[in-house]
């Protein structure tokens, strides 16, 4: 168990290594993967469609979906009515991927409305927007006139809008300048020096070519060589991000070249750069990220300024047990075949020691079958250890150096690992006063014996163990840990410390009995050996050791609660147990039901009395209308009575009291008649 | 001696009596109403007194019921006593028709306060 730790250790190391390595490889299987997914065939704009259709066709991936029916059937209806240019520009852009059937006379009116608006449009966007489906016409259908008749106007009227630093205006209203804005210029400049009836004055092309230069000036870098254009300002209403910025410049600079009939001289680095930042991104979870990077990887494949090559390793660990070679590719960004090169090792340094040269000039066999480059004989005289490999390119054809960006010197991080050797373990129990050896057992630390020992707090612990690299030096590990852990989970970890070839750690039980809170019994003991280079770190029960502590004084510091196992923090919560009051004591049933009677007794007194009292209903009216009266009246009070008690059994204070009210106006109203006829009936007798 | 006073005791009693005879007849039922209330509220109290407050509540409104009826009784008392010049203005029917208001009026409480 604790070999297999240690293994994932390792694993996990190089695993975390090859994650770090600054050199990101060139596209491959798992971006076209990704594609698959992240352009699934549904899309709601023209535009969506396009991207999703160009990613389609650079990474030349077989089974995607078809979706040429709905789009073709948006293309024509774009194309058709008098849509924004905005659409018409991506309508002609999916008919290039699609050859969709579209009328000749629709682009024939396309055109002549599109040159109207190049010449009257006065923002940057309309103008790029309408250039570029010009040029997508004159690509698609040969027979329609789109040449600019006054292309030196509308070259100048965009050029008007540059700035002294190469980036661009939107419109001429609007001062702030941008970088994204220059990539849509200079693409729309290269439309038109491609629609021009006529050359472009040559002095106007070398302006355009000195504004790429200064703009390349302000491009930005990371410190592994990693070049992109970012916007300086930020809060505009239209801010893009820098990976936008970048395939923008890169669109427009790379189709400004490309009509011009000389070469800008962009250095090579800076291209391999841009390269760079587009394949560290790895695979963008947006479409339009992901469109934005593989479109201009595309452009940097084949361009005319530099086109750059990737330098990349499968794997940048090497194994001194297994012996396996160093490979390295070369490919270019999109991962095809590299031209006829040579890749020199320059030299390899420990990254701890820059001036220690282990290894200088040294060329690579080239595997013709595979395509990579073989580094055949590892020299012997390097140990594990983390090195920095310099690689070069070499191209053999020497007229290659101006077309591709080899990047100069490349530095790679290399882990070269192997299997430790651990000797000479030894543990011991000292008596503290006098240092003479009590018990001492040897230990193989690559078996699974353990010991068992026992000690007071008089006594010392004394571990000792050798590590050695292949080549017989002594290895310093990251990790050697030194841990007991008592049976009530409480665990103490030391560091064990090295002198010179030795690891040893001595515990003096007597200056730590604070410090395992007196706590007496069974301590677990446990090492851990491990290291990044180290193939067999480990993690190893050593045995027990039991100890004899004292009694904890008054004074002693309390244990301190156990640290919470994170992982019960997932699981099952402690059920929670509610409590209720406990129902009050009832007496008993008979008793109560004893006063129930007893309470009638008043009752029946009150009823007897009355009796004996003599009491009639001699005064009860005897005509029909107060009888009916005096009735309703003993009615009504009843009836409110009655309410009462469903008051008390069921029904709520709202409903009671709305009943109330009117029983009450009916009861004030007999009541009244009732008691007034009494009233006047005994005023008469009174009188009389 | 304590003859004689037991005897003047009788006496006294008699004499009570035989005034409260004269008594009209209605201020007498008025009067046994009001003992009927008092003695079950007493009953109640008794009872309270046996087996605890629990439900506290219904106790007071019992007790509160009785008691309260009786005070209303009393009330009724005075006011229909013809002998009280305070109220001779007053006709005993309006005294009634009070008692029978005051009355459901402390009932509907009663019955709210009871649970």
């Amino acid at each position: 168990m604790a070999r297999y730790l240690g293994g994932l250790l390792v694993l996990l190391f190089a695993a975390s290594i090859c994650g770090a390595v600054t050199i990101p490889g060139p596209v491959s299987d798992a971006h076209r993967s990704a594609a698959s997914e992240l352009f699934d065939g549904s899309f709601s704009s023209l535009e969506e469609a396009y991207e999703a259709l160009r990613v389609f066709e650079i990474l030349a991936i077989g089974n995607k979906p078809d979706v040429s029916a709905t789009a073709c059937k948006k293309v024509v209806e774009n194309l058709g009515s008098s849509s924004p240019v905005k659409d018409l520009f991506y309508a002609l852009k999916v008919n290039g991927i699609l050859k969709c059937k579209v009328n000749a006379d629709v682009f024939k009116d396309i055109a002549v409305r599109l040159k109207a608006t190049v010449t009257d449009a006065s923002t940057l966007v309309d103008m790029y927007y309408s250039i570029g489906s010009l040029v997508l016409i004159k690509d698609q259908v040969s027979d329609v006139d789109v040449l600019l008749a006054d292309a030196d106007g509308t070259f100048h009227s965009i050029k008007a809008l540059s700035q002294s630093d190469g980036r661009w205006r939107y419109s001429s209203d609007n001062p702030e300048s941008s970088t994204y804005a220059a990539g849509l210029a200079l693409e729309a400049l290269a439309g038109v020096i491609s629609l021009a009836s006529s050359e472009i004055d040559l002095s106007r092309v070398k302006t355009v070519k000195n504004d790429i230069l200064k703009l390349f000036d302000s491009i930005e870098k990371y410190d592994d060589g990693t070049f992109y254009f970012d916007e300086k300002f930020v809060g505009g209403s239209e801010h893009q991000g820098s990976l936008s910025t970048t395939s923008s410049v890169v669109r427009g600079v790379i189709a400004f070249t490309s009509v011009i009939s000389g070469k800008v001289n962009l250095p090579g680095d800076k291209v391999l750069g841009l390269a760079k930042f587009f394949l560290g991104i790895g695979i963008p979870g947006d479409a339009k990220d992901f469109f934005n990077q593989v479109e201009s990887l595309a452009l940097l494949e084949n361009n005319r300024v530099s086109i750059p090559l990737v330098l990349s390793l499968p794997e940048t660990v090497y194994s001194l047990s297994k012996r396996d070679q160093l490979k390295v590719r070369v490919n270019t960004v999109l991962g095809s075949a590299s031209p006829p090169l040579t890749v020199k090792l320059v030299r390899a340094f420990r990254s701890d020691a820059k001036d220690s040269v282990i290894i200088e000039s040294k060329e690579l066999q080239y595997d013709k079958s595979n395509g990579i480059h073989v580094l055949e004989v590892f020299p012997d005289n390097v140990d594990v250890g983390t090195y920095v490999f310099v690689f070069e390119i070499v191209l053999h054809d020497s007229a290659g150096e101006k077309v591709f960006a080899t990047g100069g010197q490349i530095h790679v991080p290399i882990y070269v690992t192997g299997i430790i050797e651990v000797s000479n373990a030894e543990i011991a129990v000292l008596d503290s006063d006098l240092g003479s050896v009590e018990t001492q057992k040897k230990l193989d630390l690559a078996g699974n014996v353990v010991v068992e020992l026992s000690a007071n707090h008089l006594q010392k612990l004394r571990f000792s163990f050798q590590l050695k690299t292949p080549h017989g030096h002594a290895f310093k590990p990251h990790q050697a840990f030194f841990k007991l852990k008592h049976e009530t989970k409480h665990e103490h970890i030391f560091v064990v410390g090295n002198t010179g070839k030795k690891f040893e750690i001595v515990l003096d039980f007597l200056g730590l009995v604070e410090k395992f809170y007196y706590l007496s019994g069974r301590y677990d003991i446990e090492l851990t050996v491990g290291d990044a280079v180290m193939e067999n770190s480990f993690l190893r029960p050593l045995g027990h050791v039991d100890l004899e502590l004292p009694e904890a004084p008054e004074k002693a510091a309390r244990l301190p609660p156990l640290p919470v196992d994170p992982y019960l923090r997932y699981g099952p919560k402690a059920e929670i147990a509610h409590i209720f009051r406990a129902p009050e004591k009832r007496p008993p049933q008979n008793l109560s039901l004893t006063f129930l009677s007893l309470i009638l007794l008043p009752f029946i007194g009150f009823l007897v009395g009355l009796l004996r009292l003599g009491v009639n209903l001699k005064n009860f009216p005897s005509s029909a209308a107060p009888a009916a009266y005096a009735i309703l009246f003993h009615l009504g009070i009843a009836a409110v009575l009655l309410l009462y008690v469903l008051f008390w059994l069921k029904l709520d204070l709202f409903t009671t009291l709305k009943t109330v009210g009117l029983l009450g106006v009916f009861l004030m109203f007999v009541g009244h008649r009732i008691l007034s006829h009494l009233a006047s009936t005994s005023s008469k007798l009174k009188s009389a | 001696m304590a003859r004689s006073s037991s005897k003047d005791a009788q006496d006294l009693f008699r004499a009570l009596w035989s005034a409260y005879a004269a008594t009209p007849t209605n201020l007498k039922i008025i009067d046994l109403y009001v003992m009927f209330a008092v003695f079950t509220a007493l009953i109640q109290v008794v009872y309270m007194a046996l087996v605890g407050s629990f439900p506290f509540n219904s106790f007071l409104s019992g007790v509160l019921s009785c008691v309260g009826t009786a005070v209303l009784a009393v009330c009724l008392r005075i006011q229909v006593n013809k002998e009280n010049k305070e109220f001779k203005d007053l006709a005993p029917e309006r005294a009634f028709a009070d008692f029978v208001l005051c009355n459901l009026v402390l009932h509907l409480v009663i019955m709210n306060f009871l649970g």
